[in-house]
């Protein structure tokens, strides 16, 4: 697995010359995102709830014509799903799948800032510790001191994991099926 | 220029694999009926086409091999050959080799590997003995000459054909190559000596690299006749000029070509006499005499005159001309009639139109607020209009099954060979109308099943004779319509599916409970699970089950379900229902808690009000009382799990699928709303119960049920908390 989370960095340095990451609020913690695979950020709002879907899929919304899945971060991390602000965000994020390219949005708590992070200051994740599957994070950024959790956002938005994972509480469709949730 | 060639080499391989299967379906025909003068007649022409087609690419192996089936054909029509079984059998397998032919060299531009060289050399065996003797040897010694080769004197200059070229300025703008027609040319006989014409040719800066400027003049020698020749350069008749003078033509007719031709009397002459066409004497007496037969009033007379007063057109030539005529004449009929369009602009047009839907809904909804009577009928005038586009729209993506269906007529005459069995396919509601999105998805699916109903349904000629079953067994493809579906069924009348042997084997695998014995109906089905199809099943079943999930699950990919019905000693039924189209529904618009969802408007029969006193009457029931039907229900509150609790006066919309009745009890009827279908994504694929999403005119999204997989749930929620509730007990 270190081995793994090592490679990633280096792509992630590779691809990341100039390191721009959007920082934004999940539960009062403070993560990142490279700029990258980021198409925009939308007011929350106008969201279509998908029966029969685990927590972490918060539902559907129409990004300009196309059905756009959104998912709810906090409960992808299995922890509880976020609530609902006048500050609450969905950021839109291009995820790679096989040879697809499939937009995703993620709910947030607020947008932060763009802040650009040298690769120097990108420190590896630890193998535990975080409270997050360690193979969500591509690394632990230095920003005035403190860690930001700089996310892999193929992994956490990995579109089959997530497929596989509403399937296997889709085809049960009893009450229990659904209230487990998200079982990470 | 390369790009024109290539897009024009790119229908002929469409039109070639056409002509390929309008072949098959003709000889197929012709198995009927052998005299029938007019299939025969449109084979050959098939033949001839690619042949002449491929000539023009210079795909010299099609044109070999395909020259040689055109010769059989040949012989056919003039009645010297008679139609047979195994003329039909080489004829069938020839085209194959052809369809290989153009797969491999047109569309891939590679070599024939060494099978096909051994299939191929084999056909022409088989072909030769249909050949007519002295045919075979003017054949080979077609091949073995090499296009193109100059060789000049020693010839008898009379001897030789004659042919003027001047190519049309847009020959390569239509996507020809002149050297093509050379080469083809040089198939028929022996090029004895060429000049290239390049007076046209203007200065460099005014010369457009797209245009042709160039003419020939060619001695040719072969034994073809004149219309052949004329053949080779029809399909760059138009704008260009080409003169063709038959051996032992008249000074004169020379001396009338140098006339017609756009370069100089003296400069024509004298390639004339130095190719070696006319000696310097013929030429100079030539060019006097004309000069003083010219008509009074200086023109001279027309070449085609002349032909006729000399009596040097024959009559079979004429003829031949008038038959060409006629036979260009229908077919610009039917091009008119038709317009070949790549299907991506169909499709994206079809998105076009669907986007349009949204936005007209859009539009339809800010008119209703801003309650404007002027604004809300220009609204609903035009969402009339796009309504109408839309229907137009999908309908030019409608093709009729038909076509899909002939296909298995040589599929049925194969197999049914290969198996020893005598089966005839009978076809019925082949004006059916599809998606061609949906036909396209639907071709592998139909052959697995026939294929499996000719190999274990059909019993072999002794056993159905034994129980009194004619000898010949029939497979039956059929089509109709059906509430928005389209219903494809495969009927065949052998000896049905074994349901004791399905049933125990179910119970071995542990998808039925050994105390429960489900219908008929539902047994069969089984034969749809994975992995049903293991081991003995195969050979002691009536042996169906080889693959039979996987038709399953593309069809289901579709949208489509698959049902199965049989009957012992009488045959099985295997019904496909498909939806007619994969892009824009006609849908019914209901409300469950803040969200929308869309029922199928073609599944809907009625709708009628859940009372409360309904709702206590029915207590912990799932039916109602529906003018005497017991209608079984689902709440779709309770089956979303929508939190908080549902309106006083709820509504149940009542849906028939598949002749099964069952109500939705949903919070608010919205009416009727026309559905663009978007996919969910992937994320999405393993959720049951909703088939995709649409986009409301208030910029929503709302989902669309999946009716028959709903039911199927409940059904399956059911029977689960039965069992769970016998076990606590």
């Amino acid at each position: 697995m270190g081995a793994l989370v090592k490679k990633e960095i280096h792509a992630a340095v590779a691809q990341q010359e100039k390191g721009q990451y959007l920082t934004f609020l999940i539960g009062g913690e403070m993560f990142a995102i490279s700029i990258l695979g980021i198409k925009e950020i939308i007011e929350y709002g106008n969201l279509t709830t998908v029966p029969m879907m685990p927590d972490f899929i918060r539902g559907v919304i129409n990004l300009r014509g196309a059905v756009v899945p959104v998912v709810d971060m906090s409960a992808r991390f299995g922890r509880t799903a976020s609530e609902v602000t006048r500050r609450s965000c969905i950021v839109i994020i291009e995820v790679e799948t096989d040879e697809e390219k499939q937009d995703v949005g993620v709910v947030v708590d607020s947008v932060s800032e763009v802040l650009e992070i040298p690769a120097s200051e990108i420190e590896p994740a630890p193998s535990f510790g975080a409270r997050i599957r360690a193979d969500f994070i591509s690394g632990m950024g230095k920003v005035n001191g403190q860690f930001v959790i700089i996310l892999n956002a193929d992994r956490v938005l990995s579109v089959d994991e997530m497929a596989m994972l509403s399937g296997a509480n889709g085809t049960d469709v009893s009450a229990e099926g659904l209230s487990t949730g998200s079982n990470n | 220029m390369s790009l024109d060639l290539d897009q024009a080499l790119q229908t002929y391989i469409a039109e070639a694999r056409e002509l390929l299967q309008d072949m098959e379906d003709a000889l197929l025909r012709l198995e009927a009926d052998p005299n029938d003068a007019d299939t025969i007649g449109a084979i050959f022409r098939a033949a001839h086409t690619i042949k002449g087609s491929a000539g023009l690419f210079g795909l010299d192996p099609i044109v070999s091999f395909t020259h040689i089936v055109e010769d059989v054909l040949d012989r056919v029509r003039d009645g010297d050959v008679v139609i047979e079984a195994n003329l039909i059998a080489v004829l069938l397998e020839s085209g194959d080799h052809m369809l290989h032919l153009v797969n491999v060299v047109a569309a891939q531009g590679g070599q024939l590997d060494t099978d096909a060289i051994a299939r191929e050399s084999g056909l022409r065996i088989r072909l030769q003995a249909y050949q007519d003797n002295s045919e075979v040897s003017h054949a080979v010694q077609v091949e073995k000459e090499t296009p193109l080769q100059f060789s000049g004197g020693g010839l008898v200059e009379t001897d030789n054909w004659h042919i003027s070229l001047r190519f049309g300025q847009n020959v390569m703008r239509d996507g020809m190559d002149p050297l093509s027609f050379l080469r083809y040319l040089s198939t028929l006989g022996e090029i004895v000596s060429i000049t290239t014409m390049f007076d046209a040719l203007p200065l460099a800066d005014e010369m457009d690299a797209e245009s042709c400027y160039l003419g020939f003049e060619i001695d040719f020698k072969s034994d073809a006749d004149k219309a052949t020749i004329a053949g080779v350069f029809e399909f760059a008749r138009e704008g260009s000029l080409v003169h063709i003078l038959p051996p032992h033509s008249k000074l004169t007719e020379y001396i009338e070509l140098i006339r017609s031709l756009p370069e100089s009397e003296t400069r024509l002459g004298e390639i004339l006499v130095a190719t070696g066409a006319l000696t310097q004497q013929e030429l100079e007496s030539g060019l006097s005499e004309q000069q003083t037969s010219a008509r009074p009033d200086g023109s001279t007379t027309p070449l085609g005159e002349i032909l006729v007063e000399q009596r040097s057109v024959e009559h079979e030539v004429v003829q031949a001309a008038l038959d060409k005529q006629t036979q260009s004449k229908d077919s610009k009929n039917k091009e008119s009639r038709y317009i070949r369009v790549q299907a991506d602009k169909l499709d994206e047009l079809i998105n076009m139109v669907g986007e349009l839907v949204i936005a007209g809904a859009g539009v339809s909804l800010l008119a209703q607020r801003v309650s404007d009577n002027s604004l809300q009928e220009a609204a609903s005038v035009m969402s009339g209009l796009v309504e109408e586009i839309r229907d137009g729209a999908l309908r030019l993506r409608m093709v009729p099954i038909g076509e899909t269906f002939n296909r298995f007529q040589r599929v049925v005459r194969d197999v049914g060979r290969e198996l020893g069995k005598d089966i005839e396919l009978v076809i019925t509601g082949a004006d059916t109308e599809l998606d061609k999105t949906v036909v396209e998805k639907i071709g592998d699916p139909l052959m697995h099943l026939v294929r499996n109903a000719m190999d274990h349904g059909i019993e072999s000629a002794a056993i159905r004779q034994a129980t009194g079953k004619s000898a010949k067994g029939t497979l039956r493809l059929n089509a109709y319509h059906d509430s928005g579906s389209i219903v494809i069924e495969i009927v065949d009348d052998g000896g049905g599916l074994n349901r004791d042997r399905i049933l125990q084997k179910a119970r071995d695998r542990g998808l039925i409970a050994p105390n429960v014995t489900p219908p008929d109906q539902e047994i069969y089905n089984m034969i749809f699970e994975a992995g049903f199809s293991t081991a003995e099943a195969i050979t002691n079943l009536s042996g169906r089950g080889v693959g039979m999930d996987v038709v399953k699950r593309n069809i289901t990919a579709l949208r489509g379900t698959v049902g199965l019905d049989s009957a012992v000693g009488q045959g099985t039924t295997v019904s496909i229902r498909l939806p007619l189209t994969l892009a824009i529904i006609d849908g019914f618009l209901v409300g469950v808690g803040k969200s929308s969802y869309i029922v199928p408007l073609d599944m809907v029969q009625e709708c009628i009000e859940l009372t409360e006193n309904d709702r206590q009457a029915t207590g912990d029931r799932s039916y109602l009382n529906l003018r005497g039907e017991v209608l079984p229900f689902v709440m779709l509150r309770e089956h979303f799990e929508v939190e908080g609790s549902g309106a006083r006066r709820a509504n149940v919309v009542v849906v028939s699928c598949a002749g099964q009745k069952a109500g939705l009890v949903v919070d608010e009827l919205m009416g009727e709303f026309q559905t663009v279908i978007k996919p969910l994504g992937k994320i999405f694929s393993t959720l049951r119960g909703i088939s995709g999403s649409t986009i409301l005119g208030s910029g929503e999204v709302a989902l669309i049920l999946d009716v028959p997989s709903l039911v199927q749930q409940a059904v399956n929620r059911e029977s689960q908390h039965v069992s769970t509730r016998q076990v606590i007990h």
